[in-house]
């Protein structure tokens, strides 16, 4: 018998029985771990996709090399809507199923002609953006396209010259979407990007681009003249997201660059790598938040006057305009924002903010930093704390010396029916799925 | 009584297994390594070609380049995804001197498409940089973060500017 065993047929038996109790071991070890949350099935990746969270958080990697994978959001049965930057294999828009329930991508499915940021979900419709319109298509019971072929255009015409051309958008809870409209420039200069040249008085660019604008989220092709400037003076908003426990829009600026190489007599190259904030605003209908005639220095904790507009580092100016309620570290990139509202995490995330931010580049030569999600505690829709880094790792790296070297780049994040964060990534087309264990 | 009798030549395949799997992991880590050892030799000839002189405008070119160009197509000169386009292998660097002096003295704001990618930035005019440093850092880039093109001199820039006037 013994000896029968060691026979060829016997030996291909034994090797699939090894290989048998060995995955049914590491499935028995997730199940257990699982149990606790009923994520019973979910495929947790031993490592946390090389990421690094608090105690207790584990990660589904949902799906790699997607695309430039943009802003997402997630359907109540946990299907993914996520917008490409640029269109793959003619799609602009893929729609990531999970049919088993371990969490990871078994059907890719792919619609929109066109490539771009903004995506918002709501229970009739998908909302999505190009860099110059925003669609809407009908969803049925199971918040599936009915039609993917003729989304009804809600607005059109947007500014799109190429620099902060990206159109993420919100909605409220009345009725209205919200879109910004990045400046098509850096700081407003007469020539863009240019050592020494000055800056317009007042900057044209606020007139059409640099804000929020707010639009009917039920009236078809609007333009500027049908919309609102909801807020103004903002260089480029990637990042934002309604607060339904104050009722408030909340948005994060992308700061301007190059200090330095523009203005090398005032900062030198430390200065310029860590000046100025990302900042986090709340808005209120008619705010201005200052750009381009300030920018937020994080250090002195002061709306300093810009150099183009006669400042020197040190004087502040447009006092009227609003003071951010969080500034981060210069030049990190916020591409998403979002409130946490799901029952899953700890107490402490209950309503707070989680931020995505992409990882520098405008710090060179000094190292890149911020490809990461970072976590602000609120309470009663005002901050309660300061920001923390909650994930990390994004760059498969200690140091980065350049953005094109990171692996991923935290692009977007949406919430998903049981309460777990999805982040997007679009250098390496990753999907990652945050859950909470124990 | 079943289970004894599987238990004995399960270990000994369980072990054969993994020392098949271990070894096999070892095989490709050699082949990587007699790879990596044959690349060193043949880049030995291009060591001793280093010990050329460096030419003048690979230091100024860089300080040129520092200063102006390095924070957008950074140190490594593959620019930013998306944003600002690499130098390294690019037809734009090593191709047509008169194009490449041309960008830097005008500028370009034509969502340049650079092998497949479209780069969204505006690039500034440079006109205010003197002949010598347009040719020192057109120099430096042509032959920086692994390109290899025939410098520019001062006077092809000189031409090239009087053509502006």
């Amino acid at each position: 018998m013994i000896k029968n065993l060691y026979s060829s047929k016997g030996f291909i038996y034994l090797a699939c029985l090894a290989l048998i109790s060995l995955t049914s071991c590491k499935n028995n070890e997730k199940s257990e771990d699982g149990e606790m949350n009923s994520n019973s099935k979910l495929a947790l990746s031993d490592n946390n996709a090389d990421l690094t969270l608090p105690d207790g958080f584990g990660v589904v990697k949902v799906a790699d090399s997607v695309g430039a994978a943009r802003h997402l959001a997630v359907t109540a049965d946990g299907s993914i809507y996520v917008n490409l930057n640029q269109r793959k294999d003619g799609n602009g828009i893929l729609y990531i199923q999970d049919t088993d329930g371990d969490g990871v991508a078994d059907s890719t499915k792919g619609f929109a002609d066109y490539g771009g940021t903004g995506i918002y979900l709501s229970d009739q419709y998908l909302y999505a953006s190009s860099d110059q319109e925003i669609f809407r298509y009908k969803l049925d019971e199971n918040q599936k396209l009915s039609n993917a072929t003729t989304p009804d255009t809600l607005v059109t015409g947007l500014i799109n010259r190429r620099q902060h051309a990206s159109k993420s958008i919100t909605l409220d809870d009345a009725g209205n979407i919200y879109v910004n409209i990045g400046a098509y420039s850096n700081s407003c200069q007469q020539q863009d990007r240019t050592p020494g040249s000055q800056g317009m008085q007042p900057c044209p660019i606020l007139d059409s681009a640099g804000g929020i604008w707010r639009f009917n989220a039920d009236k078809l092709k609007q333009s500027y003249g049908d919309g609102t400037r909801y807020a103004t003076g903002l260089r480029n908003v990637v990042g934002l997201d309604w607060n339904k426990q104050n009722n408030k829009l909340f948005v994060m600026q992308h700061g301007r660059d190059q200090l330095h190489t523009l203005f090398p007599d005032l900062y030198d190259e430390k200065a310029s790598a860590t000046l100025p904030a990302e900042t986090m605003y709340m808005l209120n209908e008619g705010d201005d938040a200052g750009w381009p005639y300030i920018y937020y220095d994080q250090q002195k904790n002061k709306k300093i006057l810009a150099p183009e507009y006669g400042g020197d580092g040190e004087k502040t100016g447009a006092e009227n305009a609003i003071d951010p309620v969080v500034a981060f570290p210069g030049h990190i990139a916020p591409n998403a924002l979002l409130f946490y509202t799901g029952d899953m995490f700890p107490e402490k995330y209950k309503n707070g903010a989680f931020i995505a931010f992409h990882g520098s580049w405008n710090r060179a030569p000094e190292e890149q930093e911020g490809f990461m999600v970072a976590f602000v505690p609120f309470k009663n829709g005002e901050p309660s704390g300061d920001y923390e880094v909650f994930a990390d790792g994004f760059a498969g790296m200690e140091k980065v010396e350049s953005p094109g070297d990171a692996a991923h780049r935290p692009t977007g994040l949406a919430q998903g029916p049981d309460g777990s964060l999805y982040v997007s990534d679009d250098a390496g087309g990753s999907i990652y799925r945050i859950v909470y264990n124990n | 009584m079943i289970k004894n009798r599987l238990f004995k030549p399960f270990i000994f395949v369980f072990i054969l297994l993994s020392f098949i799997a271990i070894n096999s992991c070892d095989n490709s880590k050699k082949k990587e390594n007699s790879k990596s050892e044959i690349q060193v030799q043949q880049s030995k000839p291009k060591t001793a070609e280093s010990n050329e002189p460096i030419p003048e405008y690979m230091g100024a070119g860089k300080s040129v380049y520092t200063q102006n160009c390095l924070v957008c197509h950074q140190s490594t000169g593959t620019g930013v995804p998306g944003l600002n386009p690499p130098l390294k292998k690019t037809p734009y660097v090593l191709e047509d001197k008169q194009r490449l002096i041309g960008i830097i003295l005008n500028g370009s704001n034509d969502g340049l498409v650079v092998n497949g990618s479209t780069y969204s930035n505006a690039m500034p005019a440079f006109a205010m940089l003197s002949d010598q440093d347009v040719a020192n850092v057109t120099s430096y880039i042509r032959n920086s973060f692994g390109n290899k093109a025939e410098p520019i001199t001062e006077n092809e820039v000189k031409e090239y500017r009087a053509t502006l006037e």
